[in-house]
């Protein structure tokens, strides 16, 4: 396929140019954020405390008067970090694993199985509540946290694919061409689930997401005076019938941003799979 | 099939095992001493000293560990520290709160999402498909506690048909101890089923795009015949996968929502525990909640075998 079909096939996947312009919108308010925001996000201003959105405050103030989009601005400087570098995390372990499984049967996968089993075992939540309030909270916990569940699932889910597709026909035929598993789960393995890997991916990528908004919403997240969504949304609650707009706008930046993944991850996965662009 | 379900239990047995030394380990090296802890600042050291023996933490980690392990199995959790109530009372109250909590939220996507699911792939790229899928997008970005904060807004706040949070007790009344529960199941059940809505649809079309479905097609089968008979068998495995990875997570997701209601379940009984220091409390809720993953992932397991022979006969 040329370059110019597969430019045609990028510019009419609408589930990839909406996410792909959502995403880009939310990394250039983050990397804005360094540079500038409407106010100062340390600055308290008492008089304008808990105004509903107006031209000065596009989306309102908080309780101590502090301007809601410069907060989202950037709180979303957490977030992705810790829900990208969580996901590099689990990918990075898991997919190897689980992929080596597939491949090797017999007692190392038993063994790798096992030990994922174990890991797995733990609900993602519960582990990350435990570690960040074992080691302190913070972001670096909780990417800590959020990664170790996030390498199981990786596994998980590569080698069940694997498996599955261990059993086809075509990679009977590798074998008899006389390919070795290495170079069968490169060449027929991994190339077959890419659509499963990142699907997974950007799910793992929003939860990463959610699971921070999660953690600092019950404090064990990136700490004060560092905006984060969750805390946000945290500090809305007892606001809630005063001043429902604190807890309508974070959360909105946390959708957005999932969201704009979530459909980045389906386009992509539209025009990595040849088998779905036949079938059309 | 047998052997097969015989191995895959053991294995869950040993797993458990597994699991209880990592949880024993890790809250052995939170720092903090349950009997300076449960006498306060000004105790003296005898005093401590004598708490220690009596609760044991004189002796060696290993024995201390099986008389921990023992007690689990005859449904001895220990004493709460702070409480100095048998933790594992403390654990069936919560329990009653957060096990119907998760079910209703499991229900209740399952429920919505397969025949969602089914009828987006089955009407591939219709406006109905289409319309279905943005929502269950927007469904799935929807962190559940906030989502719960605006379902608090509207059906508490403004319209005043429900409780904000809070929860009566089953003894009070079913009634009221269940309304107190909808905003929170509908909170943590829409993303789940949002997420299998998407997994049933996505996983239908693989099967669909299969040469033994373009097979059935062709020896005359009705598309319904086939959708049902031949695609949802083979497309239910990452169903169920999902299903399983669904129901740790909200057992876990629980965790979040119940703070935002103030509902008095195992979420938050973990949350105390934590900053009381009541380790024996957090021992006993985090080898519960895992137990219940590790049994349920073996249930999809052996699930697995049922639904698709091939994985197990290939061993």
């Amino acid at each position: 396929m040329s370059t110019r079909a597969d430019l045609r096939n990028v510019l009419t996947n609408r589930s990839f140019l909406i996410g792909a312009i959502i995403t880009l919108i939310i990394a250039i308010m983050a990397g804005l954020s360094f540079m500038w925001t409407p106010y100062n996000v340390s600055a308290l201003d008492v008089v304008a405390k808990l105004k509903p959105p107006s031209m000065t405050h596009w989306l309102g103030t908080d309780h101590f008067g502090r301007d809601i989009l410069s907060m989202i601005m950037v709180g979303s400087r957490a977030s992705i970090l810790v829900a990208f570098v969580s996901v590099a995390i689990g990918a990075g372990i898991g997919i190897p694993l689980g992929l080596w499984a597939a491949a090797s049967g017999g007692v190392v996968d038993e063994i790798l199985m096992r030990f994922n089993d174990l890991v797995f075992a733990f609900p993602a939540l519960l582990s990350a509540v435990m570690i960040t309030a074992i080691f302190g909270p913070g972001a670096i916990n909780a990417i800590i946290a959020i990664g170790i569940f996030n390498i199981p699932v990786f596994a998980r889910v590569a080698r069940g694919a694997a498996l599955s597709l261990w059993v086809r026909e075509f990679v009977l035929a590798a074998r008899a061409i006389g390919k070795d598993e290495g170079r069968i789960t490169i060449d027929h393995i991994l190339p077959n689930m890419a659509n499963v890997l990142i699907i997974q991916g950007t799910i793992q990528f929003s939860l990463g997401i959610l699971a921070e908004a999660g953690l600092s919403y019950v404090g064990l997240g990136s700490q004060p005076p560092m905006p984060s969504w969750g805390r946000m949304l945290f500090e809305a609650q007892t606001m809630i019938s005063l001043a429902p707009h604190m807890a309508l706008f974070p959360g909105l930046a946390i959708m957005m941003t999932v969201l704009g993944l979530n459909l980045l991850g389906d386009g992509l996965r539209d025009l990595l799979d040849p088998k779905l662009r036949y079938m059309r | 099939m047998l052997s097969y379900a015989s191995k895959r239990v053991s294995v869950g047995i040993v797993t458990l095992l597994a699991a209880s030394i990592i949880v024993f380990a890790v809250l052995e090296i939170v720092p903090g001493d349950p009997a300076r802890l449960m006498l306060g600042m000004n105790a003296t050291e005898d005093a401590v000293r004598t708490l220690q023996e009596q609760m044991g933490f004189n002796q060696p980690l290993i024995s201390r560990y099986f008389s921990w392990l023992g007690g689990l199995l005859t449904g001895d959790f220990g004493k709460s520290y702070t409480y100095s109530v048998p933790v594992f009372d403390l654990i069936k109250e919560r329990v009653a709160v957060s096990l119907p909590l998760a079910l209703i939220s499991l229900a209740l996507s399952t429920v919505i999402a397969i025949p969602v699911g089914l009828f987006s792939a089955s009407r591939r790229g219709s406006i109905a498909d289409t319309a279905a899928m943005g929502a269950a997008q927007i469904g799935i970005a929807i962190p559940n506690f906030w989502f719960a904060l605006l379902l608090v807004y509207v059906f508490a706040v403004m319209l005043r048909l429900l409780p904000a949070g809070g929860f009566t007790g089953w003894e009070n009344g079913l009634w009221p101890s269940i309304k107190s529960l909808i905003l929170p199941s509908i909170a943590l059940a829409l993303p789940q089923a949002s997420i299998l809505a998407r997994v049933t649809r996505s996983s239908l079309l693989d099967v669909l795009g299969e040469d033994y479905i373009r097979t059935a097609r062709a020896k005359g089968l009705s598309r319904r015949r086939v959708l049902y008979h031949h695609a949802l068998r083979n497309a239910l495995i990452p169903v169920l996968t999902i299903l399983g990875m669904q129901f740790s997570f909200l057992l876990a997701g629980t965790i979040i929502v119940e703070n935002v209601f103030y509902l008095p379940g195992l979420g938050r009984l973990v949350f105390q525990a934590i900053t009381q220091r009541d380790l024996i409390v957090v021992e006993g809720v985090v080898i519960l909640l895992v137990a219940t993953v590790i049994i349920v992932n073996l249930v999809v397991d052996l699930a697995y075998a049922i639904v698709d022979p091939r994985l197990w006969s290939r061993r």
